[in-house]
């Protein structure tokens, strides 16, 4: 039985794009005559800019609207927290509209879990690279059906057929008559809402599949693009918690004698999550947060060493878990075999340590709630406050802003860094704003990793060095399990997330069994950039280079002869081993190489990695050609830029990403002792696009988890060592050969 | 106590704590928030202002040490090599989550002024420091040799 597929990390049951087309076209279709289609405006006095917009402004669905000043603002339903989104949606609405790409704005949207909805969740929020895939048809009839109503009133305007005036860059003309978009926004707005705008043809597109700037580029080498750090009210709090040193510790008592002489400090309060400090700075709240002595209760914490988990989970390995897929019979094939190899792989904690920390800033005043936060879930962090709280949802407004980062740490069940922001404010019962920040220690030591995995594969080969049988056993903790988002995504035991990549092994083997044990851990845990993919990727690609090895096989050869069924497989390898110059000969002068292939959120990708090793016996990647295979790509500069990015983050964890703890606490706490990669360790990146004219899929992650088995099969064959332990600088790879 | 001191060209007087960072003193008391906290320890580069010209961590600095000294942030660095960065880095689309980038573009015009051919060794030396997790880095690279093109020697 093949474990359950995912369009999404959070892909409920019955929700398809499809279905929710129509449902986007009834409530376009529902506006009937007017322009008016409620844009939910929660709070009174709040200002939503563009949102609460003049009646001459033509919005004729809640994704833009056209202005009488020319602009043309988009309203970006996810959070953009690096990945595009603005950028992406923008460019849909702008397509087919015909706008001019300088009279494009961008505003995020309020929390809304009905207009704003991500198609592949059945709520408002972003992650598992389905940003752009869930919107393309949305966006873009989005930006039809006011460009279908802007035609409408030139037509009645000048008295002439609709189908022979032409819009281009933002100017709606018929012969010598020519007119903006905003000169006609308010009688476009007088227009019927039409019901079924056509879409273009692929091959009219003037923006989709071309490469041009980001909407916020620019913001964001001024200073100007606004976080939620950077938000500041008058007579603002700011707010620290002091927090356990174990996961699952609760405080017993706390001293604040020495917090409170910090000149500054307004207030020491005991939430849920610690102890909090409310500070008239932020300096003073930092200080206050290390000056507080708490002595917690760890009797019901986690207080294992990570190397007692991994022993937990190895001791597993030896008993069959939960079939997560069963082709053929593998133990006939053992039998059959000439020859069996059996590999242990171990992942360890990732922390994901987004650039920006987790922080939150909130109004609230007993009566209603402001929250201001790149928030990822929006629907998930609006219940969250609005139960905290004990508001009524309109009372709740969520402000999305821009994310410096997330990797999956900001799409969170729990919405555990909302939560707290609320149970602080709550607390405290004065009407201030209050900004809530972590420091890098309270990031890196606050859990919520990517969580260890410890994987066996054992293959069998026949004498002609073709694999026959194929048994993966996995075990670790569920990402899912206790979440809201379990009675879609775990069935049958599986947690998709778990064995996803494995369970969706692409090679052509008649006897394969994937099984996964799920353990239980104190440890939070969370999708960290590419999921499942993280460590499946790690464990099937390199096995296989492994059994290529062992059979004497060509790495590239050896694939191809087991994709036949799997052509966006077969083309991303191909593309990347012809640009690699894998086809022509041997690797440069004293260069090792490797190559990998993974499908993830329906993306194909291929790296084929050049590798060195260093004096000192360490891991320097000198080059990575990369192939993807992603559909259209809408903006294939932002592809570029997202495969080069998920590489570099897939890379640094690679090289030498851990976190580790002993009885319980986390040995790491800043980026001197959880470093990531730096510049110096970026290699040369190529990424090349395959053509498609299939619908656009996800970029943001599957760039991420084939970097590490390209590097791995590239030092196996340069120095016949396994990484079967990540990261690699916990393995020697010298004076091997 | 109060400090003097010029920030972005124009001559500042703040009363903060004399310990307190200079990161905080940008951000909360002058309400320049350009400057982004990453890490606090001279980790990240985030921070990264010009002290006197120089790229600095505004984390490490205390407000006392600015006392009579040219502090310039994101907001106020000008001149050519400042335009070119920006130029150089709008052009190549370097800024993914732009959270580091303040730091980024900071670093890379403190570097630039220095050396205004800089090679591969120069850059890592310059920017190891300065980490983005978005990993614009081979984007940074390219906007920075860009950047110095349009440079005189
Ligand atoms: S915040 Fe100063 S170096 Fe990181
Ligand atoms: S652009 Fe996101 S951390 Fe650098």
């Amino acid at each position: 039985m093949n474990a359950p597929r995912l369009t999404g990390i959070f892909a409920l049951p019955g929700e398809t794009p499809q279905a929710s087309r129509r449902s986007f076209l009834k409530i376009a279709g529902g506006a009937g005559a007017g322009l008016v289609l409620g844009m939910a405006i929660p709070l009174r006095g709040v200002s939503t800019g563009a949102i609460a917009a003049a009646s001459e402004t033509l919005q004729p669905n809640p994704f833009l609207q056209v202005a009488p000043d020319n602009t043309v603002t988009v309203i970006i339903k996810h959070l953009d927290k690096g990945q595009g989104a603005a950028t992406g949606l923008a460019t849909l609405v702008a397509e087919e509209l015909d706008a001019d790409w300088s009279q494009i704005k961008t505003e995020f949207a309020p929390a809304d879990p009905v207009k704003y909805k991500n198609f592949a969740f059945g709520v408002q929020g972003v992650g598992g690279s389905t940003g752009l895939s869930n919107s393309y048809e949305q966006y873009r009839l989005a930006g039809a059906t006011a460009k279908a109503m802007i035609v409408a009133a030139a037509a009645k305007d000048w008295g002439v057929p609709a189908n022979e005036i032409t819009v281009k860059a933002g100017v709606v003309s018929h012969g010598d008559k020519r007119a903006t978009f905003g000169d006609l926004a308010s009688k476009a707005a007088a227009e019927n809402v039409p019901e079924k705008p056509a879409l273009k043809d692929s091959k009219d597109f003037v923006y989709i599949g071309k490469s041009f700037p980001r909407v916020d580029g620019k913001a964001k080498t001024t200073g100007a693009a606004k976080f939620t750090i950077d938000h500041q009210f008058d007579g603002m709090l700011i707010a620290t918690i002091a927090r356990p040193p174990m996961f699952g510790a609760t405080v017993k008592s706390f001293d604040a004698n020495e917090a409170e002489k910090i000149k500054g400090i307004v207030k020491v309060l005991q939430v849920p999550q610690g102890i909090a400090v409310l500070a008239t700075s932020t300096w003073a709240a930092l200080q206050a947060q290390r000056a507080i002595k708490v002595t917690w209760d760890d009797s019901k914490a986690e207080k294992r060493s990570t190397s007692d988990i991994v022993a937990a989970y190895k001791a597993k390995l030896d008993t069959p878990g939960i079939s997560a897929r069963k082709d053929g019979d593998v133990e006939a094939g053992f039998k059959s075999a000439a020859k069996v190899v059996e590999v242990d792989f171990e992942f360890p904690y990732l922390a994901h340590a987004p650039m920006e920390t987790m922080d939150c800033v909130i109004k609230y005043d007993g009566k209603s709630a402001e929250i201001w936060t790149g928030s990822q879930l929006q629907t998930v962090d609006h219940g969250t406050a609005c139960a905290v709280l004990g508001l009524k949802p309109e009372a709740v407004q969520i402000h999305t802003v821009w994310a410096g980062g997330s990797f999956g740490r900001r799409a969170i069940a729990d919405s555990h860094y909302v939560r707290e922001a609320c149970e602080i404010a709550k607390s405290y019962g004065k009407p201030v704003p209050i900004k809530v920040i972590w420091t890098r220690e309270d990031d890196i030591k606050g859990g919520y990793y990517r969580p260890i995995y410890v994987h066996r594969i054992k293959a069998g080969l026949d004498k002609d060095g073709n694999i026959v049988s194929w048994l993966h056993r996995i075990v670790g903790q569920s990402i899912i399990a206790g979440t809201p988002f379990e009675s879609g995504m775990v069935k049958d035991g599986i947690d998709a997330t778990s064995v996803e990549g494995a369970s969706t092994l692409p090679y052509a083997i008649p006897n394969l069994q994937v099984e996964l044990h799920t353990e239980k851990t104190g440890v939070p845990v969370l999708w960290w950039r590419s999921v499942g993919a993280t460590h499946t990727a790690h464990a099937t690609e390199h096995m296989i280079d492994i059994l290529a090895k062992e059979s004497g096989r060509d790495p590239v050869d050896f694939r191809l002869a087991m994709l036949a069924k799997h052509p966006r497989h077969a083309g991303v390898l191909k593309l990347a081993a012809e640009k690699a110059g894998w086809l022509s000969g041997q690797p440069p002068d004293g260069k090792m190489r490797g190559i990998a292939v993974h499908e993830s959120f329906a993306s194909y990708v291929a790296n084929a990695a050049e590798v060195s090793l260093r004096d000192d016996g360490s891991v320097k990647v000198e080059r990575v050609v990369c192939a993807i295979d992603c559909g259209i790509a809408v903006n294939p500069d932002v592809v570029i830029a997202q495969v080069e990015g998920g590489l570099g983050y897939g890379l640094g964890a690679a090289l030498k990403g851990a976190i580790t703890m002993k009885g319980g606490v986390v040995e790491q706490s800043n980026f001197d002792d959880y470093d990531v990669l730096r510049i110096s360790e970026m290699p040369k990146v190529e990424v090349y696009i395959v053509p498609s004219a299939q619908p656009p899929t996800g970029v943001g992650e599957p760039g991420t988890p084939v970097v590490a088995p390209a590097v791995a099969n590239a030092l196996l064959a340069g120095t016949n060592v396994r990484t079967n332990v990540l990261p690699m600088n916990k393995q020697k790879y010298k004076g091997q050969s | 106590m109060p400090t003097t001191f010029t920030l972005n060209g124009k001559k500042t007087t703040i009363d903060a704590d004399p310990e307190t960072p200079l990161l905080w003193v940008i951000r909360d008391d002058l309400k320049l928030t350009g400057t982004k906290f990453g890490c606090g320890a001279a980790l990240c580069g985030a921070c990264t202002v010009h002290l006197d010209g120089e790229a600095v961590r505004s984390c490490q600095i205390q407000a006392r040490d600015v006392e009579g000294r040219d502090v310039t942030t994101i907001e106020g660095v000008t001149g050519n090599v400042a335009a070119a960065v920006r130029a150089a880095w709008i052009k190549l689309d370097v800024a993914q989550c732009g959270y580091c980038q303040s730091g980024q573009v900071m670093a890379a015009v403190g570097l630039l002024s220095q050396i205004s051919k800089p090679t591969d060794q120069d850059i890592d030396k310059a920017m190891d420091g300065n980490i983005c997790r978005c990993s614009t880095y081979h984007r940074i690279r390219a906007a920075i040799h860009e950047a110095s093109t349009t440079l005189p020697g």
